[in-house]
């Protein structure tokens, strides 16, 4: 028992510090493949990881105003629970750290949580720019919330109904009989619509691109990041790459749960060996596409035009993919 | 209802989304824009009295040095204005060629504009593709004058390089290059949706507000007034080539006298600029390329004149209006006033604001193209003394020979 949990935290640390690596390295990739696809040389595949070693050594400055518990509090809170998603998402044929412990509600919890924190160290920050910001996040939160809940809860509604073996909000059962698998023709046509409304979501959640708009650099000067310096702002920079990962990981899992390993014939340790890095593949390649493709094909949307699009034209195709799937699930 | 509490931000001096000083304080309720107003006076250079201890030939380089970007505009808007003093006629040749510099100025300035807009509105890949493009007539107007900006190229009663054929096979280069290649930034920038869903009924200037304020160039023209000097009051080689002037009515049908407008005109006025190109490389005559190709002579010439003189023609921004005095035998510029374009239209940027959102105040400011440092004209206010009093002339004088008096002081003189 003890030595089970000594082990869980050792892998824990270990896994967390691996993602953060990744989750860093994923935006040097994004600021790479953003340069040239614009025609640029871009900076290096390592910028990002010398911003942060930069910021990690420098003073945090904090404003006269602000609230000191609340202004440190935001991104170390930010950070965290972004990390933790990672301990509920099994990797490839990994299971999660937190093995049995959490389910899709913990992470959309926790993926809330991390913005939440963000807009809070932005409102306690005491400056009317951050403040703007924040308000933004808040928001924007508040708007793409609204699809990728019917999304998570259609799928799960749907897993309950078709039997799928395992917990329906456990991201397990997800990872072992992939959805695509189990549907008809109609739920196909379900699935397509929650799977595009998911990837719509990813610019909201991670903050760039067409949905830049709490931070809107040309507008309200990083938003609610304004007031942030030294390691606080590294801290948030890191929240940040992670929660990109996170739900692009929580993509992965729950549409593209294919493993490399089963299909090329291996077992036990050697899939697990094979699948761990083919996971990542998949999370990069979701997060080029919803980050990195997006950010470079659209410009900033406003406020209001951005909760319409999540409440209007992606709610409309998230329900109409709910309504495909129950159309499917009765004719079963 | 009740009443809700509005709370004021400034956007600038020092702002990622304007380009130069200048203080916009907004009334913000939310993200609602109820009242604003505009603060100048962060920068100013004096660059008029320091013409006053030059003569014509000199200020037309410290002309220049006005704008960054339509430097050439100035310094003919000068160079017009001296000659209008001293009765120079000018070789029908070298206006041509300061035509044709006027033109590849507009193509550069307005590719530019289009880009910064899209850049403010956080569509970076435009912006670059923009710039990318600009390239282009910065490397013609380099092959033509030898600089990339502040050409040098007009002087007194004509200009100073003239056209050679291997410039003619550039220009004509670069005009084919844009009729092919200009296509992709206009539908990459017209056509989006993002950009036509942010700059849509943004910033907003009716044609009855812009005739009212005195709105100038594009920023009338989006607004669907027909104002352009080019086509109101031909000068050099407009005199022979018609220039209609853009608005927005004649490709849409319809004026909104939005930013995306403003936009529109620009686009527009770079097809536009290609034409008028072409007539000119067409329709280039043989002959002189100045007045008086020996400086001294020329200046003898300036310091016999007297008199007031005016020049105004069609920057890219509106029309820059410069007057000079110029005395007889005296070697130097009397006086020397600049009207640059924003000082007109930078009047209208608070009935711009009204009613609009936070996010696009970056983007209203910018739709006018404001180059802050042409227009910004001084204001000293003292405060120290407790009575608010705005510093007159005679004050400024008199703090200007005590800092005299002690500066020598100081070296001992």
């Amino acid at each position: 028992m003890i030595l089970g949990l000594v082990m869980r935290v050792i892998a824990g640390i270990a896994l967390m510090l691996l993602i953060t690596v990744f989750a860093v390295l994923f935006e040097g990739v994004d600021r790479k493949l953003h340069a040239v696809m614009q025609r640029r040389i871009g900076p290096p595949l390592l910028q990002p990881v010398y911003d942060i070693l930069k910021l990690l050594g420098k003073e945090n400055v904090v404003p006269r105003w602000a609230t000191p518990v609340f202004f440190h509090g935001g991104p170390w809170v930010a950070m965290i629970a972004s990390m933790m998603v990672f301990m509920y998402i099994p990797m490839g044929s990994l299971p999660p750290v937190l093995n049995g412990s959490g389910d899709l509600i913990l992470i959309l919890y926790l993926l809330s949580l991390s913005g939440v924190a963000v807009a809070v160290g932005g409102f306690a920050s005491g400056s009317p720019i951050a403040n703007v910001g924040a308000q933004r996040e808040m928001i924007l939160m508040m708007s793409y919330e609204v699809p990728l809940a019917i999304v998570v809860s259609t799928l799960a509604w749907f897993a309950y109904k078709l039997g799928m073996p395992g917990h329906p909000f456990s991201l397990e059962t997800y990872v072992a009989t992939s959805v695509w698998s189990v549907v008809g023709k109609a739920g196909f046509l379900g699935l397509l619509c929650l799977f595009v409304a998911i990837l719509t979501v990813i610019p909201g959640e991670t903050g760039k691109g067409l949905m830049d708009i709490p931070e809107a650099k040309t507008e309200i000067l990083e938003g609610v990041t304004v007031e942030y310096s030294g390691v606080n702002l590294a801290l948030l920079h890191i929240g940040f790459n992670l929660r990109g990962a996170a739900i692009s990981a929580l993509v992965v899992s729950l549409f593209f749960p294919f493993s490399l390993g089963k299909s090329i014939g291996l077992s036990g340790v050697p899939m697990a060996i094979i699948d761990f890095p083919w996971f990542w593949v998949k999370v990069f390649l979701v997060e080029v596409f919803g980050v990195t493709f997006l950010r470079t094909a659209f410009g900033r949307l406003k406020i209001w035009q951005a909760s319409n699009f999540y409440w209007a034209q992606v709610g409309a195709l998230s329900l109409a993919g709910m309504i495909l799937i129950s159309v499917d699930v009765l004719l079963h | 209802m009740s009443e809700t509490k509005t709370y004021k931000l400034p956007i600038g001096p020092v702002h990622v989304g304007l380009k130069e000083p200048i203080t916009a304080w907004l009334d913000i309720e939310g993200e609602h824009i109820k009242d604003a107003v505009i603060r100048p006076g962060a920068i100013h250079r004096g660059v008029e009295f320091m013409a006053r201890e030059r003569n014509p030939i000199q200020v037309i380089y410290l002309a220049e040095r006005v704008c960054g970007i339509c430097s050439f505009s100035h310094a003919i808007a000068f160079v017009k204005a001296v000659e209008d003093a001293a009765q120079i006629e000018v070789p029908i040749r070298a206006q041509y060629i300061r035509s044709m510099v006027l033109e590849l100025e507009r193509i550069h300035s307005h590719i530019l504009w289009s880009g910064v807009a899209c850049y403010t509105i956080g569509f970076d890949s435009a912006f670059h593709l923009g710039m990318m493009l600009r390239e282009k007539v910065m490397d013609v107007l380099e092959a033509l004058s030898g600089n990339r900006v502040n050409y040098a190229v007009t002087t007194v009663g004509g200009v100073r390089w003239d056209v050679t054929p291997a410039v003619e096979r550039t220009v004509m280069d670069m005009i084919h290059y844009y009729r092919n290649e200009f296509a992709s930034f206009y539908e990459a920038a017209i056509n989006d949706p993002v950009v036509k869903a942010r700059l849509r009924d943004v910033g907003v200037l009716t044609t009855e507000q812009a005739i009212k304020y005195c709105a100038l160039g594009p920023t009338s023209r989006g607004s669907g007034v027909r104002a352009d000097v080019r086509w109101s009051a031909p000068y050099d080689a407009y005199c022979d080539i018609h220039v209609e002037p853009v608005v927005p009515q004649d490709y849409t049908g319809e004026v909104h006298g939005d930013v995306y407008d403003r936009f529109l005109v620009r686009v527009y006025e770079v097809l536009q600029s290609l034409d008028i190109l072409e007539k000119i490389m067409e329709g280039l005559p043989e002959g002189p390329i100045t007045f008086e190709p020996k400086v001294n002579k020329l200046l003898t010439v300036l310091k016999k004149a007297e008199g007031v003189g005016y020049g105004c023609i069609e920057a890219p921004r509106g029309d820059d209006t410069h007057a000079v005095g110029l005395k007889a035998q005296q070697e130097n510029v009397q006086w020397w006033k600049v009207r640059a374009p924003t000082y007109s239209n930078a009047v209208s940027w608070p009935l711009m604001f009204k009613d609009n959102e936070l996010a696009d105040a970056p983007l209203i400011i910018n739709s006018i193209d404001p180059c802050i440092s042409c227009m910004e004209r001084m204001v000293l206010s003292d405060t120290s003394s407790g009575t608010k009093s705005v510093v007159t002339k005679a004050d400024l004088l008199k703090l200007c020979r005590e800092k005299t008096d002690k500066t020598r002081r100081l070296m001992g003189a």
